[in-house]
């Protein structure tokens, strides 16, 4: 049904001579995310290219948005997609917390991602992951891929980026890493990708989300760690 | 059989494309005949704004084009949303007109709600969730500035429904001439003088870089408390004087013979229709 309204569109359009550059592409984040669980908290790296096209449209993209004091959610796929869906979780979250008077869990939050991503399957192009910290259960990840599956992983990457560093992901990994090591793991991870993937580049932010609260960062073009020099 | 409403539902709220099978009919029958439908009227356009050291500088060329023909040589893309923002709009020109008039009605009301001067985010909300249930639909593709209680703000809003915060941002076809000036030359909190220069040379790097833009350029500079609405603030391009008269003198063609021939008309018959003035 949208391919069919999106012909007749252009079909429509057909005597436009268009100057706009932007008619047909929207926003898209086709781009590098993770998440690391670990003792005690969660953390999470996105790079920070939004594109339309084969045009940059944003080099400072902040994908790391917050949900809720302790709940972050990653995001790839369509820019205007993922940006409303994370408004309406947020609200229904703070109304959800606000009722139930304590901090909420992040496999609510998930869940509220994955109704919203189920339902208009059709009509979005989202995938999200959620991370975060909750008292009931430490740190989780939770990723909500393109279709609206939900499911816990330690370790999840995501957007087109994330092929090229599966095979790092997995050999690289081991249970009960530090903080440190996982920040360490994820810009590495997210360094590699963004070599490799031509929509994921910019810098890499990382976040650390544990009971203390939240820490970000950000690691500029010039200080992403080295690999090869070919 | 083509339906005429095809109604879709959407986010929980119904959008109906009324028109979509019946252009498209139409589109075919003008094709049959040999003509082209008209074009519809866009923007095709440089806007850019950026955030200095007091506020917000916004900035727009004056170019409308219907297809390879520019409809409006100086038309007004700055739009007012309230006396503290303002937004430039790109893309079709009825949309960016109608969504701005729209939200800035709202805005108002919202406004005269709270008691309080409006947030410039509380512009973009309105912006992005109204494109976002449009789902594109609406050609707009928006620079939103202004100056609330928090500072100076400014976002660029796409036609699908994102929007980013940012420093510097520019939109339009001739956006990529404007972001290399940018790129280029911006500081952080600037002086006034300099950012409007900086924001009249990206303008001017679309208007003589893109031909979907050109003419002349117009700046807004808000400030908290003050708006200067320099209309226009460049002309870049003036129409050119001509500099000698193609007339001929009296005299220059000479008169060799002249032959006068009275015709003879009566008159057949005379009738005189009162106009109609009540």
């Amino acid at each position: 049904m949208l391919q069919l309204c999106l012909t007749v569109h252009t079909f429509f359009n057909l005597a436009v001579i268009t100057f706009f550059y932007f008619s047909r592409k929207s926003a898209s984040f086709y781009t590098s995310i993770m998440a690391v669980e670990f003792e005690g908290g969660v953390v999470i790296g996105a790079d920070s290219r939004t594109t339309t096209g084969a045009y940059i449209a944003n080099r400072v993209t902040d994908k790391l948005t917050p949900i809720h004091e302790r709940i972050f959610c990653c995001r790839s796929g369509s820019a205007a997609d993922t940006q409303a869906i994370a408004d309406a979780v947020t609200y229904q979250l703070g109304f959800h917390s606000i009722e139930l008077d304590e901090a909420p869990l992040v496999q609510t939050a998930a869940s509220l991602f994955r109704e919203m991503c189920y339902r208009y399957r059709e009509e979005l192009m989202a995938g999200i992951i959620v991370a975060g910290w909750d008292p009931r259960r430490g740190g989780q990840v939770y990723t909500v891929p393109v279709g609206g599956m939900m499911t816990r992983q330690p370790v999840s990457v995501g957007g087109s980026g994330s092929s090229y560093i599966y095979g790092y992901v997995d050999s690289n990994y081991r249970a009960g890493m530090s903080k440190e090591e996982c920040l360490k793991f994820t810009a590495e991870a997210l360094t590699l990708a963004m070599e490799r993937d031509g929509s994921s580049g910019g810098v890499v932010r990382l976040a650390v989300v544990s009971e203390q609260g939240v820490e970000r960062q950000v690691i500029l073009g010039n200080q992403l760690p080295k690999f090869s020099t070919v | 059989k083509c339906p005429l409403v095809v109604s879709r539902t959407f986010w929980g709220k119904n959008i109906k494309c009324v028109c979509f099978y019946r252009n498209a009919l139409l589109e075919a029958d003008i094709n049959k005949l040999g003509f082209s439908s008209p074009a519809a009227r866009k923007t095709g356009t440089t806007i850019c704004g950026v955030v200095y050291k007091d506020g917000v500088v916004l900035g727009a060329d004056t170019r409308a084009t219907e297809g390879m023909v520019v409809a409006d040589k100086n038309c007004s893309k700055i739009h007012y949303i309230s006396p503290n923002i303002y937004c430039c709009g790109a893309g079709t020109a009825a949309d960016t007109e109608m969504t701005t008039q729209i939200i800035s009605s709202n805005l108002e009301l919202h406004s005269l709600s709270t008691g309080r001067l409006p947030r410039v985010t509380t512009a973009n909300r309105m912006l992005k969730q109204m494109l976002f249930r449009y789902q594109g639909y609406i050609g707009a593709a928006l620079v939103l500035g202004g100056v609330d209680c928090n500072g100076p703000h400014l976002y660029s809003i796409y036609p699908h429904g994102s929007t980013d915060k940012l420093p510097y941002v520019t939109m339009g076809s001739g956006s990529l001439a404007a972001m290399a000036v940018f790129e280029d030359r911006y500081r952080p909190n600037m002086e006034e003088e300099e950012a409007k220069r900086l924001v009249r040379d990206a303008i001017a790097a679309g208007i003589f870089n893109d031909l979907g833009s050109g003419s002349n350029i117009d700046l807004c500079v808000i400030t908290k408390g003050k708006v200067d609405y320099l209309r226009p603030h460049d002309m870049a391009n003036k129409k050119g004087v001509r500099t000698g008269s193609y007339r001929y003198k009296h005299g220059t063609t000479g008169v060799l013979t002249k032959a006068v021939t009275p015709l003879n008309l009566e008159v057949v018959e005379e009738s005189v229709q009162t106009m109609d003035t009540s």
